[in-house]
C-alpha cells in the first residue's frame, strides 16, 4: 500500500509540517518578489539560441549528403529540439515566464515543437500529474498507463512484455505523450473514445500531421537531391529528443526513493502535507550546469514539483533553501547521478514485469514505494518525533529511515547466520 | 476550402481579415516552420516584423510640459491607420522585465502619410508608467500596440457647432480632433466648423499644446479657445458657460477630464435637457480597489455579472453564475484557468499583487479589486 498518512510517513508532528509549509511559502514569496531584467534576459537569449541553432541545424542539412555536415546537422537539430522541448515548451507551458505578461512567450500561446498539441499536454501534465502527483490512479503519468512502475498496481500478463515496451516508449516518447494526453482530454471532455470525429482526434491529427509533413516531407523535399539524407537526419532528431525526454522524466519520478500515494491520502491533504508530497515524491538528478540546462532544470525535479510555475533559472537557488529545509526537518532529499538515477528507474521496470510471488519485499517496504506501514515492525525503536531544543533540529524521517536500514541489515545478518547453521548442521 | 485558404490557414490567427499575398506567404512558410511562425524568427532580426501582435518603435520624446510628453511611435506590420480621431491605443513597455500595459488617447490625426501616431503623456504622481514614459524612455524602444478603439470620436463630416471642454491630460484626444478638422480644412480647402474650446490647467506653463493651440486660434477665424490658469482663478464653474460660450446649448460637446468635471457636466446638461448633445471620455486613472471589498466581475463572453467580496475567487464567482470558466488545481500550480483581464484590476490572493488591465490572470486565485471584466 502506498502511503496513506503522509504525515506519519514523514515523522513530522501536526506543527512540524505547518511550519514547514509556511518556510516553502517564504521560499515562493522571495522568488516571485525578485523576478525581474536578469530572468527576462535569461529566456530572451534561450529562445535566441534555441531559434539559431534550429536554423544552423536546417541549413547545415541542405549539405546532408556529406557525412560531416549530416552530423552537425543532427546534432544542431537535436540540440534545438531538445532545448525547445524541455526549457521552453515545458517551462513556459508551466506559466513559469507568464509574469512577464509577455504575449509571446506564454502558457496560454505557447505551441511545441512535438506531435502532441500543447493543450492536451496542459490538461494532462499541468493539471493532473503536477497536481495528483504520484498519487497511484489518479496520476496517470505513473507508468503512463503501460508500464507498471510500483507495485501498488496489480500485475497483468501485458507486464511481461515491459522490457520491450520500455524501449519502444523511449524511442516514440513524443507520440507516448501525445496519445496519453489525447486520452486524458478526451476523459476530461466527456468524449467517447471510440468517437473519431471528436474535437480533441481532429485537434490531434491537425497538429501530428503538421509535424510529421514538416520533419519528414517539407525540409527532406527542399534540401532536393539531400532529401534521403536530411529525412534520416530528421528523424534521428527527433529520436535523440525522445530518448532523451524519456530519460530526464525517468529519472525525476522512478528512481528508487521517489514515493508513491494513495488517494484516501489526497482526500483531506493539508497544504503542508502537498509540499511533503511533491518531495516525497521526486527525484533529483546531479551534474553540472549542462545538465541543468538540458534537462530544462529538470535536474531539480523536486524543486519543480514544489513551485511548477516559479522560473526555472532560478530553481539551483531555490534547490539550496530546499536543501536545507530538509536538513532542518530531517527529511530525505533524493537526488543521484543520471546514470545511477536511470539504473534505479531500469531495475524496477524489470523487476515488476514479473508477478508479484517472485519478488521479494511488499508494497509498503520496496526500494520503488514505500508506506507508513514499513516503520511497523521496529517502531518501538523508532524514536518519536521531536524538536532539539537547543538547535530546533527536528527529528523526522531520516532518522526513521537510518533505523529502520539498520534493523534491516542486522536481520538479514541474522536470517544469512541462521541459514548457514542450518546448512552446516544438516552437512553434519 | 479553397487552396489559398489552405495555404493561408497557419497563419489565418495572425492578422484576420487581411487579404494580401503576404498573408498566403506566410502561411506557406508556416508549414515549414511550425509549430512557430516566421515571424518567431523574423522579430529576432526586426522586432516590428512580428505580426503575432501589433508593435511600434518610439521615434521621438518631446516634452510639452514639465510633467508631460508626445511619443512619437512608428507602428510595425499590420497597423491600421484608418483610426478616428478621439480614439485611445494600448501601450505595453518592458520595464524591469515585464511588459507594462496602459491606455492612451491618440493625437495625431488619421493619415498614412507620415506612418508614425503619437501618444501624449502626462506623468502621474503614482504613475510608474506614465513618470517612465514622460522622463526617461530612451528613442528607439520597441512598445506593444493594441488596436486604436474608443467611441469617443469626431465624426466624418463634424457637426457644424462644436464645443470641447477639457482640463489636464483630458486634452489629448481632443488635440487629435483639432488636428483632425485643422488637415481637412486645409487639404479640402474648406473652413473648420464653429468650434469653441474651453480648457483648463494649473498654470500657464502646464497648458499642454499651449503654441499649437495659440497658432489654430490665430490661423482659423472660426475657432476660439478659452484657457483657465486654474491656480488663479480657481475652477471654470459650469455657470460661467452663458458667458464664455453663449450659444453651447445648441452644440455637440465633446468633455474629457477629471471625473468630477465629467460628473457635473453630465448633472449640468441633463438638467438643461440636452443630455445626448454631450460625448465623455471617463479619463480618470483606474486605480485597483485595495480595500479588498471586491467588486461587480463582468464575463464578457457569456455576457455574464455577478457582485462579490474580495475573499471570493473570479473562478468561484464565475461559476456561481454559470460562465464557462476554465479550471484546473484550484491552487494556482497549474494554469488551466488563466484568461485575460479586460478591464479594471485584480488582486492575487497568494501574494497580494495586483494585475491590471492586458494581464492574463490566474482566476483560481484571484479576487476582484474593484470592478473588472474578464475576456470569458
Amino acid at each position: 500500500m502506498a502511503i496513506t498518512d503522509i504525515r506519519a510517513f514523514s515523522h513530522l508532528t501536526e506543527d512540524d509540517i505547518v511550519a514547514l509549509a509556511n518556510e516553502f511559502d517564504a521560499i515562493r514569496r522571495d522568488v516571485e518578489n525578485s523576478r525581474g531584467p536578469r530572468d527576462a534576459r535569461y529566456i530572451h537569449s534561450v529562445i535566441r539560441l534555441q531559434r539559431v541553432l534550429e536554423v544552423a541545424g536546417r541549413c547545415a542539412l541542405f549539405g546532408s549528403r556529406r557525412r560531416s555536415r549530416w552530423l552537425i546537422g543532427t546534432a544542431a537539430l537535436s540540440l534545438a529540439k531538445i532545448i525547445e522541448n524541455m526549457e521552453l515548451g515545458h517551462n513556459v507551458m508551466h506559466g513559469q515566464w507568464d509574469w512577464m505578461n509577455d504575449p509571446e512567450i506564454h502558457s496560454t500561446s505557447w505551441e511545441w515543437d512535438q506531435t502532441g498539441p500543447s493543450e492536451h499536454w496542459k490538461r494532462a501534465h499541468n493539471y493532473a500529474h503536477h497536481t495528483y502527483t504520484n498519487i497511484v490512479g489518479m496520476d496517470e503519468d505513473v507508468g503512463f498507463g503501460i508500464l507498471r512502475m510500483t507495485r501498488d498496481e496489480k500485475w497483468r500478463p501485458i507486464n511481461l512484455l515491459q522490457p520491450f515496451a520500455n524501449v519502444v516508449l523511449a524511442l516514440t516518447f513524443e507520440w507516448g505523450i501525445a496519445l496519453h494526453d489525447l486520452s486524458a482530454k478526451k476523459e476530461a471532455e466527456g468524449v467517447p473514445p471510440a468517437q473519431w470525429n471528436s474535437g480533441p482526434n481532429r485537434e490531434f491529427a491537425v497538429k501530428a500531421g503538421r509535424q510529421v509533413v514538416k520533419d519528414l516531407v517539407f525540409f527532406p523535399a527542399l534540401t532536393g537531391p539531400a532529401w534521403r539524407s536530411t529525412l534520416s537526419a530528421n528523424l534521428t532528431a527527433n529520436v535523440i529528443r525522445n530518448i532523451w525526454a524519456y530519460l530526464v522524466i525517468f529519472c525525476g519520478h522512478f528512481p528508487d526513493g521517489a514515493e508513491k500515494f494513495t488517494a484516501e491520502h489526497y482526500e483531506n491533504e493539508t497544504r503542508g502535507e502537498w509540499y511533503l508530497r511533491q518531495l516525497l515524491g521526486s527525484a533529483n538528478i546531479s551534474g553540472g550546469r549542462a545538465m541543468d540546462f538540458l534537462t530544462g532544470n529538470l535536474s531539480y525535479q523536486i524543486e519543480h514539483h514544489l513551485f511548477p510555475d516559479l522560473p526555472s533559472n532560478r530553481y539551483p537557488e531555490i534547490a539550496a533553501r530546499v536543501r536545507a529545509l530538509c536538513g532542518k526537518y530531517d527529511l530525505p532529499y533524493t537526488t543521484g547521478s543520471l546514470a545511477r538515477q536511470y539504473w534505479l528507474a531500469l531495475r524496477t521496470i524489470h523487476k515488476l514485469a514479473v508477478p508479484d510471488r517472485f519478488l521479494k519485499a511488499t508494497s509498503d517496504d520496496a526500494p520503488e514505494t514505500s508506506s507508513e506501514r514499513k516503520f511497523d515492525r521496529w517502531r518501538p525503536d523508532v524514536p518519536a518525533p521531536a524538536t532539539e531544543a537547543s538547535t530546533g533540529r527536528h527529528r523526522g524521517l531520516l532518522t526513521a529511515l537510518r533505523v529502520h536500514a539498520e534493523h534491516a541489515v542486522a536481520e538479514r545478518r541474522r536470517r544469512r547466520g541462521e541459514s548457514r547453521r542450518r546448512q552446516r548442521s544438516a552437512a553434519v | 476550402m479553397g487552396l489559398k485558404e489552405w495555404i493561408e490557414k497557419p497563419a489565418a490567427h495572425v492578422a484576420p481579415g487581411e487579404k494580401s499575398l503576404s498573408n498566403v506567404l506566410r502561411g506557406a512558410v508556416a508549414r515549414l516552420t511550425t509549430p512557430l511562425l516566421p515571424d518567431d524568427y523574423l522579430h529576432l532580426v526586426n522586432p516590428l516584423w512580428s505580426a503575432r501582435e501589433l508593435r511600434g518603435r518610439i521615434v521621438s520624446v518631446r516634452q510639452e510640459t514639465p510633467d508631460s510628453a508626445t511619443i512619437v511611435i512608428r507602428p510595425g506590420w499590420g497597423f491600421d491607420f484608418g483610426y478616428a480621431p478621439g480614439q485611445y491605443i494600448g501601450i505595453g513597455l518592458h520595464i524591469e522585465g515585464r511588459w507594462h500595459w496602459r491606455s492612451y488617447s491618440l493625437t495625431s490625426a488619421p493619415t498614412r502619410d507620415d506612418k508614425v501616431i503619437s501618444i501624449a503623456v502626462k506623468a502621474m504622481p503614482e504613475g510608474f508608467l506614465s513618470s517612465h514614459l514622460v522622463g526617461g524612455v530612451p528613442e528607439g524602444t520597441v512598445v506593444r500596440l493594441a488596436a486604436p478603439q474608443g467611441d469617443f470620436v469626431l465624426p466624418d463630416p463634424p457637426p457644424a457647432k462644436i464645443l470641447f471642454m477639457t482640463a489636464g491630460s483630458g486634452i489629448t484626444p481632443i488635440m487629435s480632433m483639432l488636428r483632425t478638422l485643422d488637415r481637412r480644412a486645409v487639404a479640402r480647402e474648406i473652413d473648420l466648423p464653429d468650434v469653441v474650446h474651453i480648457h483648463s490647467a494649473p498654470t500657464a506653463e502646464n497648458v499642454m499644446f499651449r503654441s499649437e493651440l495659440e497658432r489654430f486660434d490665430a490661423t482659423h477665424d472660426r475657432f476660439r479657445v478659452h484657457v483657465r490658469h486654474t491656480r488663479e482663478k480657481g475652477k471654470f464653474a459650469l455657470s460661467e458657460l452663458d458667458e464664455v460660450c453663449p450659444d453651447w446649448r445648441e452644440r455637440q460637446t465633446w468633455a474629457c477630464g477629471p471625473q468630477q468635471m465629467l460628473d457635473d457636466i453630465t448633472a449640468y446638461w441633463t438638467t438643461e435637457g440636452i443630455e445626448d448633445r454631450v460625448h465623455l471620455e471617463r479619463f480618470a486613472v483606474s486605480r485597483a480597489d485595495t480595500s479588498g471589498s471586491g467588486g461587480t466581475i463582468t464575463f464578457a463572453k457569456s455576457g455574464k455579472t455577478v457582485t462579490v467580496d474580495g475573499a471570493t475567487t473570479i473562478l468561484e464567482a464565475g461559476e456561481s453564475v454559470g460562465a464557462l470558466m476554465p479550471f484546473g488545481c484550484r491552487m494556482g500550480i497549474c494554469q488551466t484557468c488563466v484568461v485575460p483581464l479586460e478591464k479594471g484590476h485584480i488582486v492575487d490572493l497568494r501574494s497580494g499583487k495586483e494585475h491590471a488591465e492586458g494581464e492574463r490572470v490566474q482566476t483560481c486565485i484571484s479576487a476582484a479589486a474593484g470592478d473588472c471584466t474578464l475576456d470569458v
